[in-house]
């Protein structure tokens, strides 16, 4: 049993690592229905610059508190800014292109940011250092979850809720969910679209940032590539649970994480990933739109 | 628009008439290939500033009987299917001899390349054992020791002096971390002292390897062999103290690097690791590495010493055999001794060096130190 | 025609620019020794790069803008010819006929090096037109197109192992389990579409990559398999040099099977319901085309040619690894589709030569290799993002309406 509960709770580390980058997928998919393969480069932009100001930070001797609150608000601001500039150069030109146009510039703007910070900073690991203070009260349970951990668990559950009601209740909310439904008709209401989506790409890339930030402090170390890697993760756990859905989004990342840990735990972390996409193939055969996904409805 | 796409076409036909450059034909040719970009540049790199090292001072010494060497240097990108194509453009470019492939996988894709056109490869850093052992390649040589001499070291440390009697083995599941666990694997069960109670892999570049650790945690094991790269070891170890998990871990070359304790910071204390003979007190050594130092002010990294001795035996070998002939080379190799960063080496039948062998050394305050 | 305000906005690019590059191009921390190098001069570079670059476009942009209007007539015109030129059969078959010379007599002038680099253009050529039929005939997006050349690869590395069967035997049974797998993978993914089907490919594109890596008793895991022979010649041995040669025929006999077959499926009953597949899943079904049938029909045929070339890539390098079959690889067929147009087979074959050969060529500018790739990829969708050359819909028109403007108006991706 105690087995089982730290399995879970790896799981459900893991879990929210995948569900902070899921978010900025789904909203993004939400929106303008792109699969944005350059979100995974916002998130390692993120850490990039997020370790520069520690760095800086942490030379100057800054307390660690204040060099987290900095670190992590730099590193928002520059993965907004990249995120915002990547959208006006790559996407928008393509709105009206056929659909797949978009996708190979998403691509082709992932290999091109990959390689941008590889001859920009280096292609070498970089050690990153732990921002997260050793919360006392924790330390009974240190076999069991970490503080950074448990600060990764708590901050995507918080970004959940706060963007689930954002997008409910507040007006920008509500204009990103006419655009998402259509945007000619958004346009028509007054809907100032463009705007919408150079916010929405803001509001993910940022999120991606904080979630690069805490999982370089939880991993202790960063390269150009790790965008990538969890990319793939964050945009499978985004699909399991229903693209577009902010708490699905979540879900997914959660069910992800957990199959994995469970496979490793009782079977092999030889197959942790086939488990992971097989449940995947599964899940989907049985309900087309992901876990919380809308199935959409074609007319003709 | 058109006229864009027509230019680009014309462009890359302009690049193909380009490429095909005239080489002087009165030099020996000497090809250099591994990683020389992207996310393994840093095994790869090194090599290269060695063997030019090494070049430079051949030829101002007048070359190789009056004749110069040139260095054709091709990025693998430690990928096999690249580095077919590497080698077909360095037999056709007409070189006598390979310092590389640094990784496993090319070599054994391109040795059969070479072998047809018959020239000599000197691996510094692939450690595959069934490259050689079987006899098929004639032409392949390495300056470092082959993993199940690595794995032998590593289980022999483990079971006689941390006397451990369950071990947890884990994998990268790549070609080289694999390859090794398997042999320790295989060693362990020989040798009937002790238990391997785990062996898995792990995915590289995942992002938490909590669970892996809890089940280490679980199987109630005594000591955790690994076998890949510094990457993927210091996120374990790191785990592992997080969890409270201090039990010895055993490691192998692809974690004796500088890279790993500037990553695993204070987390690396206590790491073992197999890697080869301290060279810093040998003059050889201490020359190309004092060379380097002021070439491109830093430190050399991995497998520097091993292309230096790869470069140096290649070279000294033509010299005494008065050719770059293949035939006349591999018997120089084999026969010749010759003075490298690991002191005098020479080659087996089997292009096994004779005289590098495997230590274990031991993080303490931040530094590889020997213990065995 | 510089304006001020083009200069105001070519500034405030460059301004912005300077301050999104800033803390990666400026700052370059060393986290080991703890000290800070700051490039100062950088920052001016991005900016003045950027000022000049913002100021281009826009000129560019203005001059076409303006020039439009009495432009549009005789441009129009023009194009319409061009294309014409191109349909034109004596033109076409002019075409045709110069290129496969230069194909065929490319070993007789250049190095092995280049044949070599070719050859791997052309099995991308095959790799293109074989995804072309998934995604550009049936507009199915599939992300996992690389497990069905990775069944291939590993057919021959394994029957040649076990079995030491050659070349010429596996090829049919490599195309023939491609098949069998895009049945496998068809199967559960005809309720999906969109991008769910794209996840749903992509995730089993990576199953079986996994299982080769893990199950080592099956496939050597990472290790690979090595000396796979190459094809025979009535059991000539032949030089290095002549094999790349022989190598590189044996492709061109098969990019011209491919060529033939994709074209005739094309134009056939079962490529027309591909295509009325893609503009329209449920007025297809109206149509009483059977769904089931040509959606399997069409991920079976494709995976085809993808094993086919996994058997040649398998007997071209004598060495298979799991390594070689990632996710990027699916992702570089699919940009070559793509990139050279959809559902066109001269522009597929453009899009494989150009992406292939690219990168080969650009060592040249060594480290901004794959950044100018990338971008290359962004600038070419942005200025054409129907593909290079976008594909011609066959068209019937009734002599007596017969009017070269009306009929070649709209390009038919733009539906």
């Amino acid at each position: 049993m105690e087995y089982f509960i730290e399995l879970l709770f790896s799981g459900l580390t893991r879990g929210s690592i995948y569900a902070l980058i899921a978010l900025g997928y789904t909203m993004v998919y939400g929106i303008i229905g792109l699969i944005n393969f350059a979100h995974g480069e916002m998130y390692m932009i993120g850490a990039f610059t997020g370790l520069i100001v520690a760095e800086i930070l942490l030379i100057y001797q800054f307390p660690l508190p204040a060099v987290f609150v900095l670190t992590a608000l730099a590193a928002v601001i520059w993965s907004s800014a990249y995120g915002f500039t990547v959208e006006r150069i790559a996407y928008r030109p393509l709105r009206k292109a056929p659909r797949l146009a978009p996708l190979i510039s998403a691509i082709g703007m992932s290999i091109f940011l990959q390689n941008y910070v590889q001859l920009v900073q280096t292609a070498d690991f970089l050690p990153f250092p732990s921002l997260i203070p050793e919360f006392a009260f924790l330390e009974p349970y240190a076999g069991i979850i970490g503080s950074t951990d448990a600060a990764i668990l708590v901050v995507s559950l918080i970004a959940m809720l706060l963007l689930s009601v954002m997008v409910k209740w507040t007006r920008i909310g509500k204009a990103m969910r006419a655009t998402a439904q259509d945007q000619k008709m958004a346009l028509l209401v007054g809907v100032n679209v463009d705007r919408i989506i150079s916010f929405t790409f803001i509001l993910g890339s940022g999120l991606a940032a904080i979630g690069g930030v805490l999982i370089a402090s939880h991993v202790g170390q960063i390269n150009v590539f790790i965008g990538f890697i969890a990319g793939i993760k964050a945009f499978t756990a985004a699909v399991l649970g229903g693209i577009g859905s902010i708490p699905g989004a979540v879900l997914g990342s959660y069910v992800l994480g957990l199959t994995e840990s469970l496979t490793t735990g009782y079977v092999s972390s030889d197959y942790e990933d086939v488990f992971a996409f097989a449940l995947l193939v599964l899940i989907l055969i049985f309900r087309p739109s992901g876990l919380l996904g809308k199935a959409s409805v074609d007319k003709v | 628009m058109r006229t864009t796409v027509f230019s680009f076409i014309l462009a890359s036909f302009i690049l193909i008439f380009l490429q095909s450059p005239t080489y002087a034909e009165n030099t020996i040719k000497i090809g250099v290939t591994g990683a020389h970009q992207g996310d393994l540049a840093s095994y790869g790199l090194p090599s290269l500033k060695a063997t030019q090292l090494v070049v430079k001072d051949i030829n101002s010494q007048g070359g190789i009987n009056g004749v110069p060497i040139e260095l054709l240097a091709e990025d693998d990108g430690c990928k096999p299917e690249v580095a077919t194509n590497v080698a077909t453009k360095l037999v056709a470019a007409g070189v006598k001899a390979v310092i590389g492939h640094v990784c496993s996988g090319p070599t054994k894709a391109t040795l059969p390349i070479y072998r047809d056109a018959n020239v000599v490869v000197i691996s510094p850093a692939a450690t595959t054992p069934n490259l050689s052992q079987d006899g098929t390649y004639q032409n392949f040589f390495r300056t470092i020791a082959a993993d199940d001499a690595q794995a032998r070291l590593q289980t022999d440390f483990t079971l006689q002096t941390l006397k451990a009697k369950k071990i947890a083995i884990l994998h990268d599941k790549g070609d080289y971390g694999k390859g090794l666990a398997e042999y320790a694997r295989t060693f362990i069960e020989q040798s009937k002292d002790a238990k391997v109670v785990l062996f898995e892999g792990v995915t590289p570049g995942a992002v938490d390897y909590s669970a892996v650790i809890q089940k280490i945690k679980r199987s109630n094991a005594d000591a955790v062999l690994f076998g890949g790269y510094h990457p993927e070891a210091s996120k374990i170890v790191g785990q592992m103290r997080q969890k409270r998990l201090t039990i010895p871990f055993v490691s192998d070359d692809g974690v004796k690097d500088a890279t790993f304790l500037k990553v695993a910071g204070k987390d690396a204390e206590g790491v073992y690791a197999t890697g080869p003979a301290d060279v810093s007190n040998n003059p050889i050594a201490i020359m190309y590495r004092d060379k380097f130092r002021a070439a491109e002010g830093a430190e050399p990294g991995s497998f520097f010493d091993n292309a230096v001795a790869a470069a140096l035996a290649l070279t000294q070998a033509m010299i005494k055999a008065g050719t770059a002939d293949a035939d006349a080379l591999i018997k120089a190799l084999r026969t010749q001794k010759v003075a490298t960063p690991f002191g005098d080496i020479t080659f087996d039948d089997r292009g096994e060096p004779v005289g590098i062998g495997f230590f274990i050394y031991q993080v303490q305050n931040g530094r590889f130190v020997l213990v065995q | 025609m510089i304006t001020r305000h083009d200069l105001r906005h070519a500034g405030l690019t460059g301004l912005w620019f300077m301050f999104l590059t800033f803390p990666l191009v400026v700052i370059k921390i060393n986290p080991i020794e703890h000290t800070v190098h700051w490039r100062w001069s950088n920052m001016v570079w991005i900016g003045v790069v950027s000022f000049l670059a913002s100021l281009t476009i826009r000129l560019v942009q203005g001059r076409r803008r303006t020039g439009e209007n009495e432009k549009q007539q005789s441009l129009l015109q023009t194009s319409v010819r061009q294309f014409d030129l191109l349909r034109r059969p004596a033109f076409f078959r002019a075409a045709l006929i110069t290129s496969s010379v230069l194909l065929i007599s490319f070993p007789l002038f250049f190095s092995s090096y280049q044949v070599n680099i070719l050859t791997t253009a052309l099995m991308y050529v095959v790799l293109g037109l074989g995804l072309n039929i998934v995604v550009g005939m049936a507009g199915l997006l599939d992300l996992g197109y690389v497990a069905f050349y990775a069944v291939g690869a590993y057919t021959y590395a394994l029957l040649h192992l076990h079995f030491n069967l050659g070349f010429w035997m596996v090829l049919p049974i490599g195309g023939l389990l491609g098949a069998l797998f895009g049945l496998l993978l068809g199967f559960p993914v005809l309720r999906l579409r969109g991008d769910y089907l794209a996840i749903v490919t992509l995730a089993f594109g990576q199953i079986v990559r996994l299982i080769l890596e893990n199950w080592s008793e099956f496939s050597k895991g990472p290790s690979g398999i090595a000396n796979i022979a190459r094809p025979g010649l009535f059991g000539l041995t032949l030089s290095p040099e002549a094999t790349i040669t022989y190598l590189y025929y044996l492709m061109i006999g098969l990019v011209g099977l491919t060529v033939f077959v994709v074209n005739r499926l094309q134009n056939s009953r079962i490529g027309r319901a591909w295509q009325a597949l893609r503009e329209d899943e449920i007025a297809c079904q109206a149509m009483g085309i059977d769904k089931t049938k040509i959606k399997l029909s069409a991920f079976a045929l494709g995976a085809t040619w993808a094993g086919m070339a996994g058997v040649f890539f398998a007997a071209k390098t004598t060495f298979v690894n799991p390594a070689s079959f990632t996710f990027i690889e699916s992702a570089i067929i699919l940009c070559i589709v793509v990139l050279g147009g959809m559902g066109s087979i001269a522009g597929v074959m453009v899009g494989a030569l150009i992406l292939i050969l690219l990168p080969e060529y650009l060592r040249a500018v060594a480290d901004y290799r794959m950044l100018a790739f990338g971008a290359i990829l962004v600038v070419m969708m942005i200025v054409r993002p129907q593909g290079l050359i976008a594909p011609k819909r066959r068209t019937y028109t009734l002599p007596s309406t017969h009017n070269p403007v009306n009929s070649s108006d709209v390009p038919a991706s733009d539906r």
